[in-house]
């Protein structure tokens, strides 16, 4: 029961990254791919329909995080005080530049929300992978189960790290350069015109950036956290994940023809989803890591909730799983294709 | 850190009035405050959106569809601020409440998560379909993307509330040896008597604070002479919803509560009404000013055995005073909760009254040219956010001093390793961040409803 919801969290959490990822990703390349208002409107609505419900999968997983798992939502959370902090202003700052700037024609006013757009989808991939970086390297845990991190102490890994340090550094960077990727890969399937040259460019040239971070990163985490190839030196089989990273990569080379657009988003989506399986892997059965000596691993049996809870969770979470994926199916059918350059504002 | 030196806070063991503990407090008080002022509106609105979707299916006419368009742009907003500021609120528990979280998680993490799966889902997907896709759907279909969005909202505030009503009224648990608490039956959970009237209570007052909104559009309007039907449109809908809304709210929902809440919590009733001692054929106290040393309340005006007809249905019955119980079972806050309550039944009345003299005027046929009555209409628009945030502040501060009614302190709850620094430090941040979102609601609600409904009309008009 305890394998099954670590990994219900973990396709919570995956979905989180690959949908509300791509929105993110466009955010991070906004301003540097979408010059004009007419582009800058083109590249919202691309996103507007979905951004809201791809941003739920967090609140999700989230919740089911909270019941499932509650000492490690209690630790964690108390633990990563101020970077959560940190991201929640992101997520508020974000989703108003999202959905205000297109409430007043006024050129400064959308200026400023396209600026705290990027500026705060930047920001907030950066803090994703800097804290998915700081799950897999471990955190000081006390006798009591709980920590506190600071922002940062000596930027090197150890036994009193910080929420940043060289390692969680280059996560930060894997994160933005794939997303951005991600991004720019949706925006070229989705958009035309100047917008989907644009973008289709700039993911030419972020592919071997992502690459070439891909390759520093899986070396890095056994150097920060050596017991993550515990795993998979036990389970060969759990070297699909790394293999499900290259063939990701292989795919999404990004071509000039249109009909190769799909093909390299899907092959953009199976790379973060590899990742995020291969860093699960890495963890399971551990939920996180301790580092130090005085406390312990959380683990899916110490933090595990009560049976009856789990197996109730079970029945409604099943149904509510099959609601969403309607839901989803329909959304993105009812927008499917491109978003044309010449609409009438953003929605409405 | 705050360094204090061991000065007079300290003396007779008083605690730092500004320790991590008040801090936590403050910080989540604050932020679910300011959150809540947008979904009580959202919620009551979506409702009245359906209504007029329904109106314009039903009688073909286009005015009911543009005024649909008008309130889902106001929706639009509210909505954005709603969800971003809603966002905060569940990971606080983790982050603020971490003992809180670590012990109750079996049980309250189980309806977060369903709010999240089962209504954020749905209104997200179906939100989208609204405003985006007026011209991509047939009429029926823009229809029920309204009342899907209208069931998530709604959906949305029972789940919350089946987490608080747990709080205030512990149902079907177990606890084990380390005081973990579990769910023993997720129908019990779900379908706890103080939900129940908790959502019906809240939920009433949530159309309250829309039809009032709608009201004081339509009553400018009709005040500045606007050309157009549209004064008269809102002013009616939120007339005739306000006066059910009203109604309701009083009478069943609110009276049942209150006698729920009597006999589960009665030393908060005892606290709410002022009542130090027990008495029969006890007094209510509209007005006064609670005095916590001499118990007693200063410059009252009290109407002789109410309270005891208001619980008990009898004028003769023994209502428990605070003198029943310990000390440190009062509500820690007594004369803020004294205040809270009375504003807010203060306020219901006052509600009840404008809108049963609007409602007649309306069946009267002479309530849109009643200037005298218009000016009230649009000037109480910010009374129910105010009365809602009363009644929030009444059950809350009247739980203390549980977190979960007499099972979990609430001192026993708060992050043990995030310190009154730390806690300052975002408590701070989220005051300036939500500084910047009021101004920015108050801009781009007031410029909206000063363009008006024909403005999107017209719009619609020349690109067409």
């Amino acid at each position: 029961m305890g394998t099954l919801w670590f990994w219900i969290v973990a396709v919570m959490l995956t979905a989180y990254v690959v949908l509300d990822g791509f929105d993110l990703g466009v955010g991070a390349v906004y301003l540097f791919v979408a010059r004009t208002e007419e582009e800058r409107g083109q590249a919202l609505r691309a996103i507007g329909p979905v951004w809201d419900g791809n941003e739920v999968w967090l609140l999700a997983a989230g919740g089911t995080l909270f019941f499932a798992f509650p000492l490690l939502y209690a630790s964690a959370f108390s633990g990563f005080y101020l970077p959560l902090m940190m991201v929640l202003w992101l997520l508020v700052l974000r989703g108003i530049s999202i959905e205000l700037r297109s409430h007043s024609a006024d050129p400064l006013w959308r200026t400023f929300f396209d600026g705290l757009f990027a500026l705060a989808s930047i920001l907030l991939t950066i803090f994703f992978g800097a804290a998915l970086a700081n799950v897999i390297r471990g955190v000081p845990i006390g006798p009591d189960n709980y920590f506190f991190l600071p922002l940062w102490t000596n930027f090197r890994t150890g036994a009193s790290p910080g929420i940043l340090d060289w390692y969680t550094i280059l996560g930060a960077l894997m994160a933005l350069a794939g997303l951005a990727l991600h991004g720019c890969l949706y925006l070229a399937l989705k958009t035309e015109g100047h917008l989907e040259h644009r973008a289709l460019s700039t993911a030419l040239r972020l592919w071997p950036v992502v690459i070439v971070l891909t390759c520093l990163g899986i070396p890095a985490t056994i150097l920060a956290r050596p017991a993550s190839l515990a795993y998979y030196t036990h389970h060969p089989a759990a070297f699909l994940a790394p293999l499900g990273v290259i063939a990701g990569l292989a795919l999404m080379r990004p071509g000039l023809p249109a009909r190769s657009r799909f093909k390299s988003f899907l092959g953009s989506c199976l790379y973060l989803t590899s990742m995020m399986v291969g860093a699960c892997l890495g963890l399971f059965p551990v939920l996180l890591p301790a580092v130090g000596t005085t406390g312990h691993d959380l683990t899916i049996a110490s933090a595990i909730s009560g049976p009856h809870t789990l197996h109730v969770g079970l029945v409604w979470w099943s149904f509510g799983m099959l609601l969403a994926l309607m839901y989803f199916s329909i959304v993105y059918w009812l927008f499917r294709g491109k978003v044309s350059q010449h609409a009438e504002g953003y929605g409405h | 850190m705050i360094t204090s030196t061991p000065g007079k806070h300290h003396q007779n063991g008083a605690k730092h009035p500004m320790d991590a503990l008040t801090l936590h407090r403050i910080h989540f008080g604050f932020t679910i405050t300011y959150h809540y002022l947008f979904p009580q509106l959202t919620m009551g609105l979506a409702l009245l959106i359906v209504v007029l979707k329904t109106l314009a299916l039903k009688t073909g006419d286009e005015k009911y569809d543009v005024s649909a368009r008008f309130w889902a742009k106001i929706f639009a907003i509210n909505f954005v601020l709603g969800v971003v500021t809603g966002i905060p609120m569940e990971f606080q528990f983790g982050t603020n409440w971490s003992e809180f979280s670590r012990r109750t998680g079996g049980v309250i993490g189980m309806p977060l998560a369903m709010e999240g799966i089962f209504s954020f889902f749905l209104e997200s997907a179906f939100l989208g379909l609204f405003l985006f896709g007026e011209h991509r759907l047939s009429r029926r279909m823009h229809w029920l993307s309204a009342f899907l969005v209208f069931c998530g909202s709604w959906f949305s505030g029972f789940f919350i509330i089946v987490t608080n009503a747990w709080m205030q009224h512990p149902v079907s648990y177990t606890v084990n040896a380390q005081g973990v608490y579990e769910v023993a039956s997720f129908w019990a959970l779900l379908f706890n008597p103080w939900a129940i009237l908790e959502y019906a209570h809240n939920m009433c007052a949530a159309v309250v604070t829309a039809s009032f909104v709608m009201s004081a559009v339509g009553a400018l309007y009709l005040l500045q002479r606007r050309p157009g039907d549209y004064g008269r449109i809102f002013l009616k809908l939120g007339v005739v919803a306000g006066v059910i809304s009203c109604i309701l709210q009083i009478f069943p929902t609110g009276d049942l509560h209150g006698k729920y809440m009597a006999k589960h919590q009665p030393a908060a009733t005892a606290a709410m009404e002022g009542l130090f001692h027990s008495t029969k054929g006890a007094p209510i106290a509209i007005m006064g000013q609670p005095d916590y040393e001499t118990q007693t309340i200063d410059n009252p005006i009290a109407v002789n055995k109410v309270l005891s007809f208001l619980i008990y249905g009898t004028t003769s019955a023994e209502v428990t005073g605070l003198d029943h119980f310990p000390r440190d079972q009062w509500p820690s806050a007594l004369p803020l909760l004294f205040y809270a309550y009375h504003i807010m039944a203060g306020l219901g009345t006052y509600f009840a009254a404008l809108m049963a003299v609007a409602g007649f005027l309306l069946w009267r046929g002479k309530l849109f040219t009643a200037r005298w009555l218009l000016w009230p209409i649009l000037l109480s628009w910010p009374l129910p956010y105010i009365a809602t945030t009363a009644g929030w502040m009444t059950a809350e501060i009247g739980r203390q001093p549980w977190l979960v009614y007499g099972l979990i302190r609430t001192s026993a709850g708060s992050s043990t390793h995030v310190s009154a620094g730390n806690s300052l430090f975002t408590l701070l941040g989220f005051l300036g961040l939500y500084s910047l979102l009021s101004i920015l609601w108050i801009i781009l609600v007031y410029t909206h409803i000063q363009s008006g409904p024909n403005a999107t009309h017209h719009t619609e008009v020349t690109l067409a």
